[in-house]
């Protein structure tokens, strides 16, 4: 008898417990329930039928099956093309900005003189992250670097070949035997460098804390042992830090597809042209083409990723 | 100690001149290899030095072209040979974009809306956070892969429901029997208010997740000294945890301060007026000043553009100089890194 008092007592703690969880994660649940469990299933809706906005206000739904779909991949003039392309590019954009955060994490994590200033720099692009910034960024960086007349000189010269362009070095590496498509992705990253320098300020952060959460410990034995720099680098840093580049992969493949112009494109089909139900295509459609890569690279990464805890 | 070192120099020196006209080489070996590995470290400095200032040069350029071309006059702008330094410069750029901004006005408006906003967000957040780090519930795991889901998703995909819900806006039937009819929340702030207060706000799933794993990361002493002193949970959470969580309510602080003064997509998408939004409101600086003054030449417009950047950056920039060492160290200590 008392034995059974005892259990239904701590039964019902835990329940307390587990109740006063739900009340801590209420507000979120029901938004989310709200906003985003209804909206995704309504896009869905969307995206099968054609949505007429009624005078009065609201709207009213035919359905038209696949219809929508086929048009967006048959008959819309830019929409395959738009995909392909910022698919394309994040696909490119995401080792880039990984390395390069990384590189550039190992660096800002040595100690000397002016660092705090150095990294507040760096997260600059994050703090000024606004559209109209932005533009007028590009613009004053193509200003900055000799205005349109040395802009055009230069492309004139690397369309001719015959200066020191970027073309003369593009067939300089070609004819040394690489491969044209390494080539091709070398030019595109050196040529956006600036895009990607100004995309990866979280993820050197992020790299930066992950640096210093290594124990020391392990370099010392490392050291003893008699590693190079080079051996330490592959044996312990790279190791240790690879539970977080499935962080920043992730973040960057986000944060790349939320500024391309895949969104852009929905955007403008709905508010534009008023045509709700393809533009709900076309978001659906990039979703789940990122939610793929994002399920790819990170199964892929995963495999090979050692967690010290 | 000067001497001491002088003297200890001038003993190194005559024993390096002994060694030389020994010609011993075992010392002579490894003062070499102590001059190769300085030289190594040294060419490795520079090379760290040069990549700095460049990547420094890269995100700092636009910036000081934007700075100083705001203060360019007509004169300046037509003349090839100025560069950088205006031969005339003119406040002129700064007053006009001020006028068209409504900049005090406006300014205000738009501080005290991404103000009141990252204070809910910090509110909520970390309590759905805390909720999720300490408690054990049924379906634990379902629900906080929905706040993965939340990060992953991208708001594009969902924003013509959310249109539609807040232009016709209707909590089960409540407003409609209360007003007669459902309401249209757009053009106002409210809907960005109601959805952050529900944990659904700008990048709200990323503040959850940053919480979440920073109060993981707190031993659960504190808390169970907390009960048997007596504390109920809600105030251990307010008084104990939160306080606790400073590196990571600086953060999320911060970036919820910033991100929402910035964003424009919620601002378009629920048509929240330019007078509250001022970032909304310098993508129409240059259309309206073209209007109104009759100046025509788009590098003139570009000139009173960057005046108004500069107006809009002023405050973001005060704030992440003045909380710079706080925010940094928080990113590092915090919940960010899993």
């Amino acid at each position: 008898m008392s034995s059974d008092k005892k259990k239904k007592k701590k039964m019902s703690l835990s329940k307390k417990h587990g109740l006063m969880g739900y009340l801590f994660i209420m507000p979120w649940l029901i938004g989310f329930i709200w906003f985003y469990l209804r909206s995704l299933i309504l896009s869905l809706e969307f995206s099968f039928s054609n949505l007429t906005v009624n005078p009065g206000g609201g709207y009213s739904l035919e359905f038209v099956g696949l219809q929508n779909y086929l048009y967006a991949f048959r008959a819309h003039a830019t929409y395959k093309q738009v995909l392909t392309t910022s698919v394309g590019n994040m696909l490119i954009d995401v080792p880039l900005i990984t390395f390069f955060s990384l590189f550039m994490a190992m660096l800002l994590n040595r100690k000397f003189k002016g660092r705090t200033l150095v990294r507040a720099i760096f997260f600059l692009p994050v703090i000024l992250n606004s559209g109209a910034i932005m533009d007028a960024m590009a613009l004053a960086r193509a200003m900055m670097s000799g205005g349109i007349s040395s802009a055009s000189a230069e492309m004139a010269q690397a369309a001719s070949g015959s200066g020191m362009g970027v073309m003369y070095y593009v067939q300089m590496f070609g004819s040394l035997g690489i491969p044209d498509v390494v080539i091709e992705y070398l030019a595109g990253a050196v040529s956006r460098i600036s895009d990607i320098i100004n995309a990866s300020g979280v993820q050197i952060i992020i790299f930066i804390a992950a640096l210093q959460s290594i124990p020391g410990s392990m370099y010392e034995v490392a050291k003893i042992e008699g590693a190079t720099a080079y051996e330490t680098f592959w044996k312990v840093t790279f190791p240790m830090i690879m539970p977080h580049i499935i962080t920043n992969v992730v973040y960057t493949v986000v944060d790349s597809f939320t500024q391309s112009e895949v969104v852009e494109l929905a955007y403008d089909t709905a508010f534009s042209e008023m045509n709700y139900g393809l533009s709900s295509v076309f978001s659906l459609v990039s979703t789940v083409i990122t939610c793929l890569i994002l399920v790819v690279v990170c199964g892929l990464i995963q495999k090979r990723t050692f967690y010290y805890n | 100690m000067a001497k001491v070192t002088k003297m200890n120099q001038g003993r190194k020196l005559d024993i390096k001149a002994g060694y030389e006209s020994l010609k011993a080489d075992k010392q002579f070996a490894n003062d070499r290899i102590r001059w190769m590995g300085n030289l190594k470290s040294f060419i490795l400095a520079l090379f760290q030095i040069i990549i700095i200032v460049g990547i420094c040069y890269v995100i700092l350029g636009p910036i000081i072209g934007i700075i100083s071309s705001s203060f360019f006059s007509d004169a300046d702008n037509y003349n090839p040979m100025v560069y950088l330094i205006p031969q005339e410069p003119t406040l002129e750029r700064y007053k006009i974009a001020m006028q068209y901004l409504n900049y005090w006005k406006t300014m205000a408006a738009s501080l005290i809306y991404s103000l009141s906003l990252m204070v809910i967000q910090v509110i909520i957040c970390s309590m759905v956070g805390y909720g999720f780090a300490r408690f054990n519930f049924p379906f634990k795991k379902v629900l906080f892969a929905c706040v993965v889901v939340m990060i992953v998703v991208p708001t594009n995909t969902i924003m013509l429901p959310l249109y539609m819900t807040f232009a016709k806006f209707d909590v089960l039937g409540i407003v409609s029997a209360v007003k007669g009819a459902p309401v249209n929340l757009l053009s106002t702030p409210i809907p960005m208010y109601i959805m952050t207060l529900f944990g659904c706000g700008l990048r709200s799933g990323l503040y959850i997740y940053i919480f979440n794993q920073f109060f993981r990361g707190l031993p659960k002493e504190i808390e169970e000294a907390a009960f048997m002193d007596g504390a109920g949970t809600w105030y251990t959470y307010f008084r104990i945890m939160l306080i606790n969580a400073l590196p990571s309510v600086v953060t999320v602080a911060i970036f919820s301060m910033v991100w929402q003064y910035n964003d424009t997509f919620y601002a378009k998408l629920f048509l929240i007026s330019d007078n509250i939004v001022i970032s909304k409101k310098i993508s129409t600086i240059e259309a309206s000043i073209s209007n109104v003054e009759k100046i025509l030449d788009p590098n003139i417009l570009e000139l009173f553009l960057d005046a108004g950047i500069v107006l809009i950056m002023i405050p973001i920039v005060i704030i992440y100089v003045a909380l710079q060492k706080q925010f940094i160290e928080g990113v590092e200590r915090s919940g960010i890194v899993g």
